[in-house]
This record gives C-alpha cells, sequence and structure tokens, in this order.
C-alpha cells in the first residue's frame, strides 16, 4: 500500500492525500465490536494455522484402530472412520483454507487491477477487448468458472488457485476500471501527465492509491468467497488431492457416516464458518470505516 | 421500451454465442489425452483411429466448431462417451426440471425469511430484533450450503426421520412426496440467499424511510402498517430487484453443491458426475446450459426493474 506522506511530495507536487485508510480504520475498529470479535477470530485461526505443527496433537494422517471414537479426553472432536484424529486434521485443515483464501485473492486482486486501471486509462480498443472479455465472464457464475477450470486443467492445490483466482478477476477489474474513469479526469492526473510521468507511473503511483478503499473491501470480502470456493470444490472431489486434511475434504469424507458419527459432519464445517464469519464482521467493519457503498457481489 | 428489450435479447444472445464458442475451445486446452482416458486402455491403435474418426476429431478445429455449432443450433449437443453413450440433450432435459423446482422452491423459502426480517429489522433499527436478525444474516451468509445441507440431513433425516435424506420423486408422482424430497435442499440454498436479501431489503427500507413521500405518509395520519407496507416495501424493493440478480449465481451454485449432497440428479450432479467421468460432451452441455439459466434470469430481472420502477425510462 503506498502511503504518500509529506516527504514524497517534493516530487509529485500534485499528488493528493489518498484517503488515509489507517487513522479511519484505527477509529472505527475502536467502536465497532462486531469488527473486533472478526478480527479477534481470524487472529485465532491465523495462529493455528502457523502453529499447526506444534499444537496438533496428533499426525493428522495416522490412522489407528479408534475408529469413530466419540469426542473424548483423548480425541477432543473424535476420530473418523480410519481411526484419525478430527482435531488435529481440522488444524491442519486451518494452513490451507487460508493459504488459498489469501494466495487466490492476492493474485486476482494483481491480475484484475492491472486488466482494470489499464482499461480504464487507456480506453478505446483496449478499453473495449478487455471488458468485452470481461463482459463475456460476467456471464458465468464465479463457482461455475472455477468448476469449468479445474475441469479442464485438473484438479490439484495450484490449479484450485489459479481457477478461483481467473473466476474473481472480472470483479476487481470492473471496480478498479470505475474508479479510474472517474479518477483520470482529476487534475492532479492531469498535473502529473504535464510533469512528463509515463503512463505506468501515473496508473499505478497516482491513480491507483486514490482507488484503494474499495478494492480493499472487494479483497476482504473475496477471501472469504474463496475460502468457501476452495470447501466447495475439495467438497466435490475437485479440489487438493487426496489424503491432503482440507475441511470441504474432511466433510466429504465423513459425509457417509453422519448417521453413526454427527461430528465428523458438524466440526469441519463450523471451521469453515467460523473463518467466514469473521472475514465477514472485518469487512463489514472496513465497509463502513473507508465508506464504500455495498454492492452486493 | 420495445427497442430496449429487443437491444437486450440480442445482447444476451451475442454473450450465449461467445460463451458457447468459449466453452468449445476451452476443452480443447485439456491437457493429457482425453482419449486415451475415454479408451482407458481398452482399445488398440484401431479402436483408437476409430474413435477418433467417430467423433470428428481427425477434421480441422474450425470444422469441428462449425459441425459442433450447427448441431448445438439444432438441439444436438452429441452423445455422452460413457455408460450407455444416451444424446446429452436427453440427459440436460431430464436434469432440468429437478435444478428448476430446487431453484425455484429456494427463492420461495429465501423471500418467505428475506421479507418480514428485511422489513423488522429495519422497522425497529438497533433494537435486539435488529441485531439478531443481522446476526441470522451474517451466519447465513457464512455458512457453506454444503454443511447446512448435511447438519439438516443429521437432524431432520438420520435422527427425526421426518424427511428423506436423498434422492427426487417427480412432480407427478404426487405434491407430499415431490416436496419433501425438496425442502431439506431447498433450506440448505435459500438461507445464505435470504441473508443477501434480508440485509438488503433493511438497508433499502432505511434509506427509503428518510423520503418526503414518507413524511407525507406519515403526517396524513396513516397507521405505521399502512406506512411500512404500501408505502415504503414497495420502494425499498427496487434495489433489491438488481441485488436479486446477483443472487442468482448464488442459486446456481448452490444447486451445484447440494443436489451432489442429495443424489439429485440435476444439471449440478450431472456436471460433477460429467467431470469425474471425463465425460466431456456433457460437460460441454451442462456448462452451456447454467450459464444460459444466469444470463437469462439477469435478463429477466433487468426487464423486470423497468417494469417495476416507472420512474425508469428506456430510451
Amino acid at each position: 500500500m503506498t502511503d504518500v506522506s509529506v516527504k514524497d511530495l517534493g516530487d509529485d507536487l500534485a499528488v493528493p492525500d489518498p484517503v488515509q485508510p489507517k487513522s479511519r480504520l484505527r477509529s472505527v475498529f475502536a467502536r465497532d465490536r462486531k469488527a473486533q470479535v472478526g478480527l479477534f477470530i481470524m487472529l485465532f485461526f491465523t495462529l493455528t494455522a502457523i502453529l499447526a505443527p506444534l499444537i496438533a496433537p496428533y499426525d493428522p494422517n495416522e490412522m489407528t484402530l479408534d475408529m469413530m471414537t466419540n469426542p473424548s479426553g483423548t480425541h477432543w472432536l473424535g476420530t473418523d472412520d480410519l481411526g484419525r484424529d478430527l482435531l488435529s486434521r481440522i488444524i491442519w485443515g486451518t494452513q490451507i483454507s487460508l493459504f488459498v483464501g489469501v494466495s487466490t485473492v492476492a493474485l486476482a486482486l494483481v491480475g484484475g487491477v492491472i486488466l482494470g486501471v489499464v482499461a480504464g486509462y487507456y480506453g478505446g480498443w483496449i478499453d473495449n477487448i478487455i471488458m468485452r472479455y470481461i463482459d463475456l465472464q460476467w456471464a458465468f457464475p464465479n463457482f461455475i468458472i472455477a468448476v469449468y477450470l479445474v475441469a479442464v486443467f485438473g484438479t490439484g492445490l495450484l490449479n484450485v488457485i489459479v481457477a478461483i483466482s481467473l473466476a474473481f478477476l472480472d470483479d476487481f477489474a470492473r471496480i478498479a476500471r470505475s474508479m479510474v474513469l472517474t479518477l483520470k479526469e482529476e487534475q492532479f492526473v492531469d498535473a502529473a501527465r504535464v510533469q512528463g510521468f509515463s503512463d505506468a507511473r501515473i496508473m499505478f503511483r497516482h491513480i491507483l492509491p486514490n482507488a484503494l478503499a474499495p478494492l480493499i473491501v472487494q479483497a476482504t470480502v473475496s477471501v472469504s468467497y474463496a475460502i468457501l470456493g476452495e470447501a466447495s470444490l475439495s467438497f466435490l472431489g475437485l479440489g487438493v488431492n487426496p489424503n491432503t486434511p482440507t475441511w470441504g475434504l474432511i466433510l466429504a469424507d465423513g459425509r457417509s457416516f453422519i448417521s453413526q458419527a454427527w461430528w465428523l459432519g458438524v466440526y469441519p464445517g463450523l471451521a469453515i464458518m467460523l473463518v467466514v464469519l469473521s472475514i465477514n464482521f472485518v469487512g463489514d467493519g472496513l465497509r463502513d470505516a473507508l465508506d464504500v457503498r455495498e454492492t452486493g457481489s | 421500451m420495445a427497442s430496449y428489450i429487443l437491444r437486450r435479447l440480442i445482447g444476451s444472445l451475442l454473450v450465449m454465442l461467445a460463451v458457447a464458442t468459449l466453452v468449445f475451445f476451452m476443452i480443447r486446452l485439456v491437457p493429457g489425452d482425453p482419449i486415451a482416458a475415454m479408451l482407458a486402455d481398452s482399445g488398440g491403435p484401431e479402436a483408437r483411429e476409430a474413435l477418433i474418426r467417430k467423433l470428428g476429431l481427425d477434421k480441422p478445429v474450425l470444422v469441428q466448431f462449425w459441425k459442433w455449432f450447427i448441431a448445438m443450433l439444432q438441439g444436438d449437443l452429441g452423445n455422452s462417451i460413457y455408460g450407455n453413450n444416451q444424446p446429452v440433450t436427453t440427459i440436460l432435459i431430464e436434469a432440468l426440471p429437478r435444478t428448476m423446482s430446487l431453484a425455484f422452491l429456494s427463492f420461495i423459502i429465501a423471500l418467505v425469511i428475506a421479507i418480514p426480517a428485511g422489513i423488522i429489522s429495519a422497522t425497529r433499527k438497533n433494537t435486539a430484533t435488529d441485531t439478531a436478525v443481522s446476526l441470522f444474516a451474517f451466519l447465513g451468509l457464512s455458512m457453506p450450503d454444503f454443511w447446512l445441507a448435511i447438519l439438516l440431513i443429521i437432524v431432520f433425516a438420520a435422527n427425526l426421520q421426518w424427511l428423506p435424506a436423498i434422492g427426487y420423486v417427480p412432480l407427478a408422482e404426487g405434491f407430499w412426496p415431490w416436496l419433501s424430497h425438496l425442502i431439506l435442499p431447498s433450506i440448505a440454498i435459500g438461507t445464505g440467499f435470504s441473508a443477501i436479501i434480508a440485509r438488503m431489503i433493511r438497508s433499502s427500507m432505511l434509506e427509503v424511510m428518510q423520503a418526503d413521500y414518507m413524511r407525507t405518509a406519515a403526517s396524513k395520519g396513516l397507521t405505521m402498517r399502512v406506512q411500512m407496507l404500501r408505502h415504503a416495501f414497495p420502494n425499498a424493493l427496487i434495489p433489491v430487484v438488481t441485488v436479486i440478480g446477483i443472487a442468482f449465481a448464488l442459486l446456481i451454485s448452490g444447486a451445484v453443491v447440494v443436489e451432489n449432497v442429495f443424489a439429485i440428479k440435476g444439471l449440478g450432479r450431472v456436471l460433477i458426475q460429467g467431470i469425474q467421468n471425463r465425460d466431456y460432451p456433457v460437460v460441454q452441455g451442462a456448462v452451456l446450459v447454467v450459464s444460459a439459466f444466469f444470463v437469462l434470469s439477469n435478463l429477466a430481472v433487468d426487464l423486470l426493474y423497468a417494469v417495476i420502477d416507472p420512474r425508469i425510462r428506456y430510451s
């Protein structure tokens, strides 16, 4: 995030202060109970993911003869049909979920922003080509795009990440483009042009920092969609490879046994819901803080 | 208005043609050798040659595309390469009413929950009721639909045994058998959808309640009930309708996953099974129909928007 401060203004005289997200954020998070809870849960799961090797009580793939045992002192969340410890599997699953969520959105953000900024800044035939593609992608629900891409290119962690991020590309491109369209008429852009800065510099150093607020909100919400998307793909057998403990896959594996072992159907989903809920709480707080109108997408 | 409708119709048609083209060429990017996958080492080079000729894969890609395209326009999407080689169109026609029933019922359930929830939380802003509705909406948004489906099965099918856990019965075999098989999956899909709509109705109602005509309505001495239901709600619905269009995507994506939980052989299950069997004609057909469904429902929403808001004029 480029934060333009006074010392930079020496050579970019005309650059106005972009939204000062930090100070506004701090005041909103101080008041918004929901966002605080969200942040706390996010922190909890992030730590869980990082510390998984240390805190997981068992090897997530170690099969034992204690099959489908009830939650108890030895296995807090019970075991699955192969005698694997459910808690350990869920703890390791946190890594995959968060990794997919964050890396997917990072890719989609970078790709979408470049497309959108270029389209909005140059206009003309470049805009036309990019926007026709974006419109085409708009004709599919995001999840269907991801399913189709995985169907074509195959399953596996990397493919899932690429598929979901491609599916999100149009959302970011649209937002970036519309922000650029309004901002490029501003005087500070003319001023930058007069100073002879390159197009790339004007686009990414001058315009983009002023368009960050809606992109930040969209990115936050998209992380939750990405996590849900990965879980759904894995649940359908189109996600990461079998044997990798991910929340979607744990649920899919446990599905056949839920009438005897309810915990296999309950806890992995609870983990997904808590993470997604916390991101939505934080996203909502950010939306209020940065004053971005809800688009509903 | 007529020219606007015509323009939107042509636009949607062009998008569908582009989608069909994209779907056709994407599937040719499949890495590896689909022919080998289809034969599954059951045939020698002759069988391979025969299959390639049968599928027309020995012709140039553009010729293949043209043939496929013309056939598609006539409703022929090729044959499944799996099992007893049913025509893809037949498979999809069988699946479509299941997904439609599911989508329709989910939609109804979503509205039944969302409309009262949205209105009540707007009229009782910042009360405990409002907070409860808001929390419910957040939970609905955050819960994976397939997980909700599993929870519903655990409670209502496995434990209480009130409703069947899997399968689908056509409407022709009776209303209750049909409905009973669809209730749980529809709740699983509709809950997330209802959360989005409830939030939209709430914020839209709050905006409308500030309008001048609402002050007029109040000063005319209308009861709160009439003010809200006759004046505020219909106006609050206008922005909500656009969101419903976007949320159709959720409904379709939800159906894809939830059909697989309840073993309902709708479009979603056909699509996923097609992928698992590497049955590319079926995958192609299912993706086409799903996106057609999506494009058409968005078109319907846009047109509906023009009807319910007479202030919008289309030239």
